[in-house]
């Protein structure tokens, strides 16, 4: 197994735990949407310095990582806000009236676009495929909390305290 | 591990769950989780404790019950009661009354046909047991299957078994599952073999494959291992979003067990076959369910198709032989071999055999999870399953396969749901969503959200899809604004039709699906949009200035 000689981008913690899970797949350039995930986790989004380290430590040139991170929708390349609104416009959620939801919280936001973050950092307001609650529709997820038949009006109320808050 | 001893294993744990008089089971699938099921389980663990009931009542975590719009779900005493709606201050009154009369407000009536009209195969633990215990799936014949497979069957046998079954491909293609082992058992090109399960259910309107993963994991590795010995693949991946994050956490933990009881690992059940799984995360990307995709996803690179053939099955992951599944058709795999191929291939049509789980969803009254057996009618599905149409509404169509599929009207509602079937009226089986529409959705308005989808999922490797479904959707979008005119229709036929012959892969070929079958049913409503420029759903806005991309 190799061992990586780079050194961490800087003394923030979280690169150990970046670094630990690149040792656990042996630094194999095929572990890169592995390792996307975990500097995703830690930081919240992927940036440039983690994209280079990235690169350099599994040997991969920087257009293919920037190619990966760019080509999956999951993956960030912009910081999120204090708190994010998941809007799921999957079908069953589409049919029941997503698109009234995602109006009136865009509209709570300040008119803030989709997959962007209003000005002071306060709400990200991303849109989701389906992530699998359609027996529940509409579905959205506040902070990680999933909001079952959730009404326009309930949710920009809830978009209105985290702006303020 | 011996026969021995996961049979002492099993008898151990029906032994201890024997000793409990009662039983409590809270569902811990996402839909309930999503309605605070997890308090509601927690708080039966703390009551329980402290009326001192811990030797008498046991509670449990289980899968998936089905019926996610009434969750969270609680059943007592081996489903004799099932509740409905539960909430934390709930919890004391369902206890005062266990072994007496149920509470009568809570009670979720069993007996309807959402419950009574389904055949459970895949899902026959889901609601049952504990999904991060593996003694519990063990006790419930888990992995008797691939005993049996390693210890009294020679690999051609496995794959003989899988094709008397009559099983094909969950995922949507249909192709039939004993004929794909074979093709890779048979490969050879000096490669190590390797099987892939496909649990990137990306189907916007699906929810099956997740429930399976999160209710019963252990099924879908047991399948998985028994496909390895049937092949020659020592090693396994299951690509699973990374939207399911309740999925991978049981998935985890499932593998973590199997290798600690020695059914997964080297010298499996004590005979010479190894097999290992590893979970790789997808990353958001439809085009990742095609095959080809997928393998490229598992290699760390891009999700973009390539062209076929060569086929996974010959040349697949890191050039090896390859053989892919989905969730389902790997959970079906374990009881098919314990119940021999003829049993399975008893169940259903002519050419479609068994069971299919369908996640029913949309305009519908009972929305959730179901597994009906093959050939039953989509009208029995939907008015007796799913209780009919809520709000007193009209039904208009009914959308299956997703991006794939199509929109079926209420005259094919008594045709019976198997593959051909659904390919006759111009949709498909697709990977199970079912989406229920009634007159207050507009025909055209879906049809562009799903050639939206596509056109923001395709990959962009070849042009017809990449540059077609941006056309498709400019001028469906002129249709809804009402600035269209009959030549613009034209135009989409012609474009669906090139679209649909010339795309690299699956989702190029069949992204046209939703308007073609929009076309070919709800054509009144496309010639409402333009000629007359209204609307007879009243979903579109028609006269605002909204400006075609076209």
């Amino acid at each position: 197994m190799k061992i990586s000689k780079l050194p961490l981008p800087s003394q923030d913690k979280r690169w150990k735990i970046i670094d630990a899970r690149m040792r656990k797949y042996g630094y194999q350039s095929d572990a890169l949407i592995e390792v996307l995930h975990v500097v995703q986790e830690s930081f919240g989004y992927l940036d440039e310095t983690s994209m280079k380290f990235t690169a350099a430590a599994l040997h991969l040139p920087l257009s293919k990582v920037y190619g990966v991170a760019t080509f999956y929708s999951f993956f960030n390349l912009k910081p999120q806000g204090e708190h994010t609104c998941v809007i799921c416009t999957g079908t069953a959620c589409y049919i029941k009236g997503a698109p009234l939801i995602l109006e009136a919280v865009q509209k709570a936001a300040g008119g803030v676009k989709v997959g962007n973050t209003t000005p002071d950092g306060k709400v990200s307001v991303v849109t989701a495929r389906c992530f699998g609650s359609c027996g529940l529709a509409p579905a959205i997820v506040l902070d990680g909390e999933v909001k079952a038949k959730a009404d326009p009006a309930e949710t920009a109320e809830i978009i209105k305290t985290w702006m303020t808050k | 591990m011996t026969r021995e001893e996961l049979e002492k294993l099993a008898e151990t744990e029906h032994e201890s769950q024997k000793a409990f008089p009662h039983s409590i089971h809270v569902c811990v699938a996402a839909g309930c989780v999503s309605s605070q099921s997890d308090k509601v389980r927690a708080a039966f663990d703390k009551e329980v404790a402290e009326r001192g009931l811990k030797e008498k009542c046991k509670v449990r975590g289980v899968g998936c019950m089905g019926l996610c719009m009434a969750g969270p779900l609680v059943a007592v005493d081996g489903n004799t009661t099932m509740y409905q709606q539960v909430t934390v201050p709930d919890v004391g009154e369902v206890l005062d009354q266990l072994g007496k009369t149920p509470v009568k407000r809570l009670v979720c009536d069993s007996t309807t046909p959402f419950f009574a009209r389904q055949k459970r195969i895949v899902l026959e633990n889901s609601g049952l047991i504990d999904s991060e215990k593996i003694e519990e799936y063990i006790a419930a014949l888990g992995y008797k299957a691939l005993m049996e497979a390693l210890t009294s069957m020679r690999p051609e046998e496995v794959i003989k078994e899988v094709t008397i079954s009559g099983l094909r491909g969950r995922g949507g293609g249909g192709y039939p599952t004993g004929l794909k082992w074979s093709t890779v058992a048979k490969a050879h090109n000096g490669k190590q073999k390797y099987v892939i399960c496909n649990a990137d259910e990306g189907d916007p309107g699906a929810f099956m494959d997740r429930s399976v993963l999160e209710s019963d994991p252990h099924r879908v590795i047991e399948g998985m291992a028994i496909a390895g010995y049937a092949v020659g693949a020592p090693k396994g991946y299951i690509y699973v979003r990374a939207e399911y994050p309740l999925a991978v956490k049981r998935l985890q933990t499932a593998i973590r067990q199997a290798e600690r009881h020695g059914l997964l690992g080297n010298n499996i059940l004590g005979t010479p076959f190894n097999f290992s799984i590893d979970i790789r995360l997808g990353a958001g990307a439809f085009v990742c369910g095609e095959e080809t995709a997928l393998i490229a996803s598992v290699e760390g690179k891009r999700g973009q198709p390539r062209p076929r053939p060569p086929f996974p099955a010959e040349v697949g992951l890191w050039g090896g032989p390859t053989l892919i599944n989905n969730v389902e058709t790997f959970s079906s795999i374990a009881p098919i071999i314990r119940n021999g191929g003829a049993w399975y291939a008893g169940i259903g049509t002519a050419e479609s055999k068994g069971t299919k789980v369908f996640a029913l969803a949309g305009r519908v009254q009972n929305t959730g999870l179901i597994e009906v057996p093959m050939g039953i009618s989509l009208r029995e599905i939907i008015f007796d399953i799913g209780g009919g149409i809520p709000d007193g509404k009209k039904f208009k169509a009914v959308q299956t396969g997703g991006p794939s599929g199509g929109c079926i009207p209420e005259q094919f509602l008594d045709m019976p749901v198997d593959y051909e079937s659904l390919a006759k009226v111009g949709s498909i089986m697709g990977s199970g969503g079912m989406i229920v529409m009634d007159e207050t959705s507009c025909m055209v308005d879906v049809a562009k959200y799903f050639m939206e989808f596509c056109m923001t999922e395709s990959c962009g490797k070849c042009v017809p899809c990449r540059v077609g479904t941006v056309q498709m959707h400019g001028l469906l979008e002129k249709i809804t604004n009402g600035t269209a005119n009959n030549s613009d229709l034209a135009m989409l036929e012609d474009l669906c039709d090139m679209v649909r012959n010339t795309s690299l892969c699956g989702l190029g070929m069949t992204a046209p699906n939703p308007v073609l079958s929009t076309l070919r049913y709800f054509k009144d409503e496309y010639i409402a949009h333009i000629n007359d420029k209204c609307c007879p759903a009243g979903v579109c806005k028609i006269g605002k200035e909204n400006l075609s991309h076209a």
